[in-house]
């Protein structure tokens, strides 16, 4: 096969260049650390008249969701970008994009929330808005990150989705390293994504329409059922924009990525950057005739819970790897939700969590080394002797 | 009036028409209304620029009551009128 | 070689650690291989030491973990040489140092006995070619000379490509003076 012609970028970069390629109608945002090259690297572009995109600069992340939900309800394509403490101050704001069912696309940097301050990479940000709504994709490097904002724009315009949709990026490991991305051509993208058909536009006189009315008793529970049904028939429909997406440009993408599990009896689940240094793990303990899997969710809203299920549920052991304690004394949030998604199968491994790399720290080889060995033990012992690790922290 | 199905309706809240207010009828939880003594009215405006929810109806240049579909009763006009013609009473139900 | 070379560099905030580590894994890029590069993200202002890495490989590189064992170390900037330089070397790691002493009076000073150290002068040759105390692209001429990781053409392309927009062609030609000179005036042992 011959190598792809890989031309340099960051994580940051090639988001911008992404939205560059996608050309929004509207951006809204504010720069906060490590999304902030975002901005800028897209600002410039604006700036230098290589898009036509209306570019507001707001004076908050608050503002900024605000912005982007009023120029979505204005039939723009709309995109924004964030990180940690900016993500929690568009909170409010997330759910009425959600609610107001508006295809927003946002990259998100994942980066610890404060206090203490932290500027480093974990997932507390993003995790935490996991009920809001929205789609969430998790991206292993600076490829999958350019990949998915390009898929995520043809996800949530679908009409039978209208979600807005984050692509997340670990801060620094991902966002400030350079690494050598394939990128496709502009009109290729614009072919792929298409014309944006906003569903209804605040500019359309001839059809006047209703935003965000008040909606009490009688029809607020409909309205949410109605988007129980949208996150619902987005995990039916995603896999056509998988098929549309390998069409235009050749590349696969599915809801978990799974990595020599067919034979596996142990297996490691992590989203994200250090899904790759697991991959690394994995074949060396391979070589040692181990026998040991990975698999890494791309998506965790909505959350894959068949394909999860149908990837683990064969194992001896699995170990869930959360960049993020959610303080429910049960663990992190991708443990809980896995460990539910193989309640239902006739047979499930036995499932554990580590919580890792919390504001940045490093995750290494060996540490994946050593969840392999417990999950042995696990597996051969059949009993777990301890159920929340936490990973690289000091006694 | 039958309720529609999560179904039957537009997502994300959406009513597919505007001007949708004027169907809600915020007028039937008030205490006072206001009453117009016609011999006093010098037909000034003054009440029709103060009235927070539109309430007072115009013909030609005159003031010719309140719409109490939507008036709350907050007797912002009894306040603002220069000459009192306005006074606000009980409503009977 | 191994398939995967990871080089760590040691500089002082604004001398260009970053962008040398960049630059490497740039024209390692265009040659053909994979490529990581990234600085560790401390507190950041001028003068503060800072490191930043390559990671170079004929495979895609799935590893996302800060380098711990790197092949080759860089020193760019003097005042750094100290036996903090060599954690996680190996005994057949290669260090290039920027200095005016040899490399064995450096092997000397820091008990580095393994591999391969080579020092040259690479301040003298900034000032004397870019004519400013930025040693970051002799030191990457060094590089090359005693270890060939990437083809010297494609880091002249690269240099080339990054420099003329942003410095014109008279002191991006002085930058690839500079890295000519340390390639050739290195010394190794």
């Amino acid at each position: 096969m011959a190598t792809p012609k890989l031309a340099p970028f960051t994580g940051d970069e090639i988001t911008a260049y992404a939205m560059k390629q996608i050309e929004p109608d509207v951006v809204a945002a504010y720069p906060i650390t490590p999304q902030t090259e975002i901005v800028m690297n897209f600002s410039q572009y604006v700036a230098d008249g290589k898009v036509s995109t209306e570019m507001i600069p707001v004076e908050s992340e608050h503002s900024a969701m605000s912005a982007c939900v009023g120029a979505a309800c204005a039939g723009a394509r709309t995109m924004t970008a964030t990180s940690a403490n900016g993500l929690a101050l568009m909170w409010e704001i997330l759910y009425i994009a959600a609610s107001t069912r508006l295809p927003i696309v946002m990259p998100v940097v994942n980066r610890a929330l404060s206090a203490p301050i932290n500027i480093h990479c974990d997932h507390s940000d993003s995790m935490g808005t996991r009920d809001s709504g929205w789609l969430q994709i998790y991206c292993e490097n600076a490829q999958e990150v350019y990949e998915s904002i390009i898929l995520a724009v043809k996800i949530a315009e679908r009409a039978d989705i209208q979600l807005p949709v984050m692509v997340c990026q670990d801060g620094f490991i991902t966002s400030h390293a350079v690494e050598g991305v394939e990128v496709f051509e502009d009109k290729a993208v614009k072919d792929f994504i298409g014309e944006y058909k906003p569903r209804f536009s605040l500019l359309n006189v001839e059809k006047p329409v209703t935003v965000g009315p008040l909606d009490l008793q009688d029809y607020y529970f409909e309205h949410k059922r109605q988007q129980s049904e949208g996150i619902t028939n987005a995990l039916k429909v995603i896999p056509e924009v998988f098929k549309e997406f390998e069409k235009a440009f050749g590349k696969k993408h599915d809801f978990v990525d799974g990595y020599r599990l067919d034979d596996a009896e142990v297996a490691i689940c992590v989203l994200s950057s250090t899904a790759g240094t697991a991959r690394g793990v994995v074949d060396n303990l391979r070589d040692k005739g181990q026998k040991v899997g990975l698999l890494k969710p791309r998506f965790f809203r909505p959350f894959p819970r068949e394909a999860i299920a149908k990837k683990l549920s064969h194992l001896k052991a699995v170990a869930v790897l959360d960049r993020s304690e959610a303080f429910s004394g049960e663990g992190g949030p991708l443990f809980s939700e896995v460990k539910a998604a193989l309640y239902d199968e006739k047979s499930h491994p036995s499932v554990i969590n580590y919580i890792f790399g919390l504001g940045g720290r490093d995750i290494f080889e060996k540490d994946i080394e050593k969840v392999y060995t417990d999950l042995l033990e696990v597996a051969g012992t059949g009993k777990i002797k301890e159920k929340i690790h936490f990973l690289g922290v000091r006694d | 009036m039958t309720k529609k199905g999560w179904k039957d309706i537009p997502i994300g809240g959406l009513i597919e028409k505007g001007g949708t207010a004027k169907e809600y009828k915020t007028g039937d939880w008030r205490t006072f209304i206001p009453v117009k003594d016609e011999a006093k009215c010098i037909d000034c405006m003054i009440c029709w620029v103060y009235c927070p929810d539109s309430c007072i109806k115009v013909k030609d240049g005159k003031m010719t009551g309140f719409d109490l579909d939507y008036c709350k009763g907050c007797g912002i006009c009894a306040s603002v009128c220069p000459v009192k013609c306005i006074s606000m009473e009980k409503e009977k139900k | 070689m191994k398939n995967l070379v990871e080089v760590r560099w040691h500089g002082r905030g604004g001398q260009g650690a970053k962008s040398a580590a960049q630059f490497l894994a740039e024209a390692a890029l265009d040659s053909g291989k994979y490529i990581q590069s990234f600085p560790e993200y401390g507190p950041e202002r001028a003068g503060a030491p800072i490191r930043a890495f390559t990671r170079i490989s004929d495979k895609a590189i799935n590893i996302h973990s800060g380098v711990t064992n790197p092949e080759v170390v860089v020193v760019i900037d003097t005042t750094l040489i100290t036996p903090q330089v060599l954690d996680g070397l190996g005994e057949d790691g290669i260090l290039i140092v920027n200095s005016s002493e040899s490399p064995s009076e450096i092997r000397k000073s820091l008990g580095y006995k393994g591999g391969k150290v080579a020092s040259v002068d690479a301040t003298k040759i900034a000032l004397e070619t870019v004519k400013l105390p930025m040693p970051n692209t002799p030191m990457l001429g060094a590089l090359l000379k005693v270890t060939p990781i990437v083809p010297m053409k494609a880091l002249e392309g690269r240099i080339r490509n990054k420099f003329l927009k942003k410095i014109g062609e008279e002191k991006t030609n002085a930058n690839l003076e500079a890295i000519k000179r340390a390639y050739n005036e290195v010394n190794v042992e």
